[in-house]
């Protein structure tokens, strides 16, 4: 393998064991030149190890980084052709914005007037041609945000990382910055790895995200995959929106099983390798369940409920239902359909909610 | 309330709560002078409370001059540091003789300090303590220093103290031959006399270890044995002497300098009474015997020896055989310009090198 | 009107404090530095006193000498303080931070006097370090380190150190940890992190740590007297001997003056150097 064809980042067996902890076990995983790949995990899941790893602030316990193909072990953090962009951005206080993102040049030896015209091209490119005087306090949240990228993507490195850069951002400028931050990656054309708890980053941003749990990869693929075939029921809780039950198969032919749940409830679901008695978690993502006045609407489906509704929950195009099954007193949460025959559902009213065996996600259940 | 009768009634305030008990007396005085048994036999006998702060001469006349003499009613500087504060200050008040039991104190003495300390005709010290400054020698080490000029001995090379305050120039200036005592009227022949002194300590300064400025450094260095010569009191000598019988004070050859202290009446005190009622208290021979035992310097009570300890005495006798006690030289009064031009002196021989 | 009588009452401690302990003590003693003895109890108005501090070569040398070496205390001072608060603010961490902190704050439960003291027996020629060296065979015969310059310089610095480690360890444990951490993922090594992150960072602390520490030495008395040789001549002796000893409280308080004078010169030259002000210091690092 020639370094030009190796991915820029590769991770292998990577681990880190703190005193009586294990904070990332065994994880494998490699980034194609010119990507955005995302951590996606809950806080306290190990990804900052893994990110403090490559850049170089954590040694691993055992295992590999590598960057181009060569091993980054024993090289210190400013011998790393990583950057990183801190979770508060880190820009120095001290400094003017053309002095932070020049400094990174100054430490390589770079010549002052080659600094200049470095740190205004990569100004021009965040289109902040004109702030280079300007102090860092005076600087906007988004201006902030794309100094702090500019300061790393000045010196040109392999592979950017980004920790949660959007977490101390109101909501409105996060949604913008999102689109922003894909756009800075195809400008720059550099692999980007972030970090987040927040689906909606990851999923938005990502060529392809990793979903880490306890230390360990559950699933690693592009959005798509991993909300409609997630592969473990982590991800499928984690990634998107679920209803969530437990229960036992009480009948399970090749891919089919009949699962009931805690509550009494008695569902139809896909999977394999399932016998009678296992212990399962059965994920029903809200906008896979149809919503319907009559019966003869969801005749077809494998799973059809008579429920009552008990609480209408409006948030324009997202809004939702919760309806009751009147037998097991379990409560569904389902998309509301955007359209005329729902607009005056009201609370108490009878109606039918019905979705199909595949829409069932049937996990073994290891925690149920 | 306007900012000005506010200030006011805060200065009244300040000044009421004041005590103002005369039978309180305020004591300046030095450590040893006012043992607790004396003052709580004293307190039985009177009535009268009595509030001991300790000081040195230079800290009791500083204090009763920023002052004006207030503060206290009672206090001991020596006899020298009297007439001339007095002209300058005018923080003293002068003694009714008729309320001081004279007859217990030693006639010679009354008298030399009456004389002493006579401004405008009014008398205004009485004696109290007296002792000598000289030199305290470690006879194993350095036997051969007999007078203040030995201090610079090389054989002595680091192993010497003294302190940098005017008796170590009045004492060097007698040890080389000149009569500083003599000069006090004539400021240019006494600054004469200061130069060749200077001349001297400068010369000498190689051979000092350190310029001793409290008692127990002294007593520390010479009990150590870091330094084996000293200028210094009689009553350190002896104290050492305890510990150690190779020390002991000697009386230089050129004479000790033989200071007293005394009791005067500050000029804003309270309690004159209760003052007067002290110095007669403590002049009788067993009270006086005691403050000698404390302090270790005899008084000037007339009769008061007898009841000294032996060991005392006998250190006693040993530094001052009688021909000794004849050399002797009494501090007279210090003009005020003398003490100028000596102060001038001792800061170029600390900053000498 | 109840107002104005509210915001007076506020006001009054502070005026007492300032006017009664501070302002007129001040005044008075410039009146005192403003006049000659012309005879026994008798003043004159005359800039005597300050002709003489700056005639007489032994004052200036002093003064000179008390103002470098206090420079220099200052110095050292913050070249020791400065790792030990940067170990306390950033690398140490919960109880051993606490208790590095408290270790600072011991010494001043004793007073300066004890201190001394404790240095006094550990310094002399019959003292602790002495013994030891010569118990260890490093010395034959004993070894006197008190009484210089050393010593003195020991002291200062001893006494001061808190007054610099407090307000260092507060201006640095106000930097991000990520600030540092991102001064080298970019490419600095410690010392380029230091000189362009850290110190530009810890300015205010420094510098308030510096004039606290400036003051405090350049005012000191029992230090120089105690520790310090037959040469040592230390400003504030200066004033004492005059104020106590000679009785010359004109001298004296022109002396004070002048002392109040060089230092506020020499701390605005300290400011200026640095590029700090006043209110930024005080404000940060206290």
């Amino acid at each position: 393998m020639t370094a030009d064809r190796a991915p820029d980042l590769e991770c292998r067996a990577l681990t880190k064991r703190f005193d009586t902890m294990t904070a990332v076990r065994s994880v494998d995983f490699s980034v194609p030149a010119g990507s955005f790949f995302s951590i996606l995990g809950p806080s306290g899941c190990g990804k900052t190890t893994i990110m403090r790893m490559i850049a170089g602030f954590l040694e691993p316990t055992s295992g590999d980084i590598l960057i181009k193909g060569r091993s980054m072990l024993g090289v210190p953090p400013n011998r790393r052709p990583v950057n990183m962009v801190f979770q508060h951005l880190a820009l120095f206080p001290m400094m003017n914005v053309a002095e932070n993102i020049g400094y990174g040049l100054r430490r390589q030896g770079v010549a002052k007037a080659e600094i200049t015209r470095r740190t205004g091209e990569v100004l021009e490119r965040i289109q902040l041609p004109d702030i280079g005087t300007r102090k860092v306090s005076e600087l906007s949240g988004g201006q902030r945000q794309r100094v702090a990228i500019a300061r790393c993507m000045v010196l040109e490195p392999d592979v950017l990382l980004l920790d949660e850069p959007l977490g101390a951002l109101d909501l409105k400028l996060r949604e913008k910055m999102k689109i922003e931050l894909k756009a800075l990656q195809a400008e720059f054309d550099t692999t980007f790895v972030y970090i987040t708890h927040d689906q909606g980053e990851a999923l938005v941003m990502s060529d392809s995200v990793a979903v880490m749990n306890a230390g360990a990869f559950e699933q690693v693929g592009a959005a798509r995959d991993l909300y409609y075939n997630p592969a473990t029921a982590f991800v499928a809780g984690f990634v998107g929106e679920a209803n969530r039950w437990t229960g036992r198969v009480t009948a399970a032919r090749g891919s089919e099983a009949e699962v009931r749940t805690d509550a009494g409830l008695t569902l139809h679901a896909r999977g394999t390798g399932l016998s009678q008695g296992d212990k399962v978690e059965i994920f029903v993502r809200p906008e896979a369940i149809t919503l319907a006045h009559s019966v003869h609407a969801v005749e077809g489906d494998a799973n059809q409920i008579a429920v009552q509704v008990t609480a209408l929950l409006f948030n324009g195009a997202n809004s939702r239902v919760l309806v009751r099954d009147p037998v097991s007193g379990a409560e569904i949460d389902v998309a509301l359909p955007q359209s005329a025959a729902f607009a005056d559902l009201d609370k108490g009213a009878q109606v039918h909610v019905g979705w199909g065996r595949d829409q069932s996600l049937c996990f073994a259940g290891t925690r149920a | 309330m306007t900012p000005k009768s506010y200030l006011t009634c805060t200065v009244a305030l300040l000044v009421l709560a004041a005590p103002a008990h005369a039978d309180t007396l305020r004591l300046l005085t030095w450590g040893g002078y006012a043992p607790d048994a004396v003052i709580e036999k004293f307190e039985e006998a009177t009535g009268h409370t009595v509030e001991v702060t300790l000081s040195n001469n230079e800290e009791m006349v500083a204090k009763l001059r920023a002052t004006g003499g207030g503060g206290f009613d009672l206090a001991q500087p020596s006899q020298d540091r009297i007439a001339g504060p007095q002209a300058e200050f005018g923080i003293y008040k002068p003694i009714d003789m008729s309320k001081i039991d004279t007859a217990q104190i030693t006639p010679s003495m009354l008298e030399a300090t009456k004389a002493n300390t006579t401004v405008d005709g009014d008398v205004y010290g009485v004696p109290h303590v007296w002792g000598t400054s000289g030199l305290i020698v470690n006879a194993a080490e350095a036997g051969s220093v007999a007078d203040y000029t030995d201090l610079c001995n090389e054989d002595l090379m680091g192993k010497v103290t003294y302190r940098l305050k005017r008796p170590t120039l009045i004492g060097f200036a007698f040890a080389m031959g000149l009569d500083p005592f003599a000069a006090y009227g004539d400021t240019a022949a006494y600054q004469d006399i200061l130069d060749q002194v200077e001349a001297k300590l400068v010369e000498c300064k190689p051979v000092v270890k350190a310029y001793w400025s409290g008692g127990d450094e002294l007593i520390n260095l010479m009990r150590s044995g870091e330094t084996v010569a000293a200028m210094a009191w009689d009553t350190g000598g002896w104290k050492l002497n305890t510990d150690n019988p190779d020390i002991n004070f000697v009386a230089p050859a050129s004479g000790a300098l033989g200071w007293v202290d005394t009791f005067v009446l500050p000029a804003q005190g309270r309690a004159d009474d209760a003052a007067y009622d002290w110095i007669n208290f403590v002049m009788q021979p067993e009270i006086a015997a005691m403050i000698t035992e404390e302090a270790g310097n005899f008084t000037a009570s007339q009769g008061a020896d007898e009841f000294v300890n032996d060991a005392l005495k006998a250190q006693y006798q040993t530094s001052f055989p009688p021909e000794a006690v004849d050399n002797i030289r009494w501090y007279p009064p210090v003009p005020a310009e003398i003490e100028r031009i000596e102060g001038e002196t001792l800061d170029r021989v600390q900053a000498a090198s | 009107m109840t107002r104005r009588l509210g915001f007076f009452l506020l006001l009054a401690p502070l005026v007492l404090w300032l006017g009664l302990l501070i302002i007129i003590p001040h005044i008075d003693m410039a009146l005192v530095s403003l006049r000659a003895r012309t005879g026994p109890g008798e003043y004159a108005p005359s800039l005597q006193n300050y002709g003489d501090f700056f005639t007489q070569p032994l004052y200036l040398m002093t003064f000179a000498r008390t103002a470098i070496m206090s420079v220099l205390a200052t110095l050292i001072t913050l070249i020791i303080g400065f790792p030990i608060s940067y170990y306390i603010a950033k690398i140490a961490r919960g109880r051993s931070q606490a208790s590095l902190f408290l270790l600072c704050l011991i010494p001043f439960w004793v007073s300066e006097l004890v201190r001394t003291f404790g240095w006094i027996i550990l310094l002399r020629e019959t003292g602790v370090i002495s013994n030891m060296l010569q118990w260890a065979g490093l010395a034959d015969q004993p070894v006197e380190m008190l009484y210089n310059d050393a010593a003195m310089m020991l002291g200062l610095v001893y006494t001061s150190m808190l007054f610099m480690v407090v307000p260092l360890t507060t201006t640095l444990e106000s930097l991000d940890d990520a600030v540092i951490e991102a001064g080298y993922d970019l490419g600095g090594n410690g010392f380029s992190v230091l000189r362009e992150i850290v110190i530009p960072h810890a300015m205010p602390g420094i510098v308030s740590g510096c004039i606290v520490v400036f003051m405090l030495s350049l005012g000191n008395y029992l230090t120089p007297t105690m520790l310090g040789g037959k040469d040592s001549l230390w400003f504030t002796q200066l004033i004492y001997s005059q104020f106590i000893v000679r009785f010359n409280w004109e001298l004296g308080a022109a002396f004070g003056f002048c002392l109040l004078g060089a230092s506020s010169l020499i701390v605005w030259g300290m400011l200026r150097l640095s590029g700090q002000t006043l209110e930024r210091t005080m404000g940060e690092g206290a």
